[in-house]
């Protein structure tokens, strides 16, 4: 698909993945994968539903073991990797009852760098101030995290990301279900990202911000479709080889596309 | 009520057992597996068979261990059911437990039908007869304290669990809220499950055997249940836990030495209920208490807070019409 980087670029290169086959209960559900993602790029990963996108990025963090394949972080295996690298998980994948503030979750950012054994400190505590401050968020840092709003708690997650201090982010769908403050509030946050040099990839749903928000964008459903510059590969083709015959929703699209132009 | 010193070593051995349960209790409930403390303590049973079939005696440390081991298999054939029998945690705990008690029934009839090693008896752990086993008897200014095997075991097991809770706080509370981003940062969350697992089932084989799986289980579920309604921080809820776990074995004894004379039973043929199902009851009747009145969770409490609220908007609208 893209150019593979040689081996003294491997180490510039945040997200290299070879020939990567997720399989559950035997039924494969990422097939043959291969990326190469450059540094400093907002990369969106757009599929229908069950395109494995999620599993994808699970895989790429060894949350879920893969049947062949391999993927490396700068040119490093994730366990090396892994204080270079962010994850925001899907919202609803915690449960928001749990008794910890606000500050508590975001301070959670910095337990990687801490390490085993190592209490939660002043420092921690004041990172997860600040990134709380720069969300927006700081007024509540001391709610229960079920006492925040849809949008808030989905901020509450992108703080807890800043925290981590990461070159390369993996995002869940952050953009799911969320008001519209909160969506400008992310958007700005990734640019900020970006700025700074940080890679970030994120699961993506609304097929209309796509060419607004990113600038890199991978096609997937099990195969990758295309991953290449938005400007390049959000083609009504792409769109038609990896949603299939959704019309409506193609129409819909290329509607947007235009307008976009 | 009559008070003797076997009635203090009671409280304490309840207490200890109280304890060591509520600590992990928490961190049960907080993950959405409270009943694995039930499936333990049935599970057990063909560890207890087994052990005691290999070595032909009732050595308890043997019969500790094999309980112990099937205990820690509960949880991983649990995980492997649901994992690969496209089963929800709760329906693969099911499948286990009753498997593995059954086949321990099965073991004992077929095997052991002629010994003293009843299933009765192993799941409804007599506290009352603990401070009659003594292993220790040191002498302080005089007096010789008579101290139980129950008390220096569960002394041992309340000590481990604490250590554990408060070593791995921080652990304990990214794993339980949020698996898969404390995997992505290097604390794996399996290993923790596993620590955690591990420790429930010795925590439940050694309380079990000296008080009997009722108190067993519901300590390791109702003083962080009713914590959680009375609290928004982790580390709050596992001190008043603690603290509900002590309170309900305390008022559990005397209860129970109380309650025949209240009901109107003649003393000197019926003295005492049973302590174990007391203090179960306590800590049912605390959380009755608490589900209630609890400060921000409460039924009553919420209740109230909204007739507060509607009337200070009747009264403002009065005063913005006057």
């Amino acid at each position: 698909m893209n150019a593979e980087p040689n081996l003294r670029d491997l180490k510039q290169t945040p997200l290299v993945v070879r020939d990567l086959t997720v399989a559950y209960h035997r039924k494969p559900v990422v097939w043959d994968v291969g990326l190469s993602i450059p540094e400093g790029k907002l990369v969106s990963v757009v599929g229908p539903n069950g395109a494995g996108k999620s599993t994808l990025l699970k895989a790429c963090l060894d949350l879920i073991p893969r049947s062949s394949g391999e993927v490396l972080i700068y040119g490093e295996p994730y366990a090396k990797a892994r204080k270079r690298v962010g994850y925001v998980p899907q919202r609803e994948s915690v449960d928001w009852d749990f008794p910890v503030s606000a500050l508590d979750v975001v301070a959670m950012g910095t337990y990687g760098q801490l390490g085993w054994f190592r209490r939660v400190n002043k420092r921690s505590k004041a990172l997860a101030m600040q990134a709380l401050d720069r969300v927006g968020l700081a007024d509540y840092a001391h709610r229960q995290i079920s006492q925040l709003s849809g949008g808030q708690q989905q901020r509450t997650f992108l703080a807890r990301a800043l925290v981590q201090d990461a070159d390369i982010y993996f995002m869940d769908e952050p953009f799911a279900a969320v008001d519209a403050a909160t969506e400008r509030a992310i958007v700005e946050l990734l640019k900020e990202l970006q700025s700074r040099g940080k890679t970030c990839l994120v699961v993506h749903h609304d097929l209309a911000t796509v060419p607004q928000y990113f600038d890199w964008t991978v096609f997937l459903n099990m195969r990758v479709v295309a991953s290449g510059p938005t400007a390049e590969v959000f083609t009504p083709e792409n769109l038609h080889k990896t949603y299939g015959g959704k019309l409506s929703l193609l129409t819909e699209a290329a509607e947007k596309i235009a307008k976009a132009r | 009520m009559e008070w003797y010193a076997i009635d203090t070593w009671i409280v304490i051995v309840g207490m200890l057992a109280a304890i060591s349960c509520a600590l992990l209790g928490n961190f049960l409930v907080l993950r959405k597996m409270s009943m694995m403390g039930d499936a333990i303590s049935h599970a057990v049973l063909p560890g207890l068979a087994i052990a005691f079939l290999v070595t032909g005696v009732r050595a308890s440390l043997t019969m500790f261990i094999g309980a112990a081991v099937v205990g820690v298999l509960t949880a991983v054939f649990t995980q492997w059911v649901s994992r690969f029998g496209k089963v929800d945690e709760g329906a693969s705990m099911g499948i286990v437990f009753t498997t593995l008690f059954a086949l321990g029934l099965l073991l004992i009839v077929q095997a052991a039908d002629h010994v003293d090693l009843d299933a009765g008896c192993v799941l409804y752990g007599a506290i009352e007869l603990t401070p009659l086993d003594v292993v220790w008897r040191p002498e302080f200014f005089g007096t010789v304290l008579d101290v139980p095997r129950a008390a220096i075991v569960l002394l041992i097991v309340c000590v481990v669990n604490a250590l554990f809770v408060v070593l791995f706080f921080k652990e304990l509370r990214i794993s339980s809220f949020d698996a898969e981003l404390a995997t992505t940062m290097g604390f794996n969350a399996n290993i923790m499950h596993y620590l955690l697992m591990t420790l429930v089932a010795v925590t439940t084989v050694a309380a079990f055997e000296a008080v009997g799986s009722i108190i067993v289980i519901a300590m390791l579920i109702v003083p962080a249940a009713t914590a959680h309604l009375l609290t928004d921080r982790l580390g709050t809820m596992v001190i008043l836990s603690v603290f509900i776990a002590v309170f309900t074995a305390a008022l559990g004894h005397v209860a129970a030495l109380c309650l025949p004379g209240w009901l109107g039973f003649d003393p000197s043929i019926v003295e005492t209920t049973s302590t174990s199902g007391m203090m179960a009851v306590v800590a049912g009747l605390v959380f009755v208490a608490v589900l209630f009145f609890a400060p921000r969770y409460g039924i009553v409490t919420k209740r109230l807070r909204r007739l507060e609220d509607v009337s200070d908007l009747a009264v403002s609208r009065e005063e913005a019409d006057a």
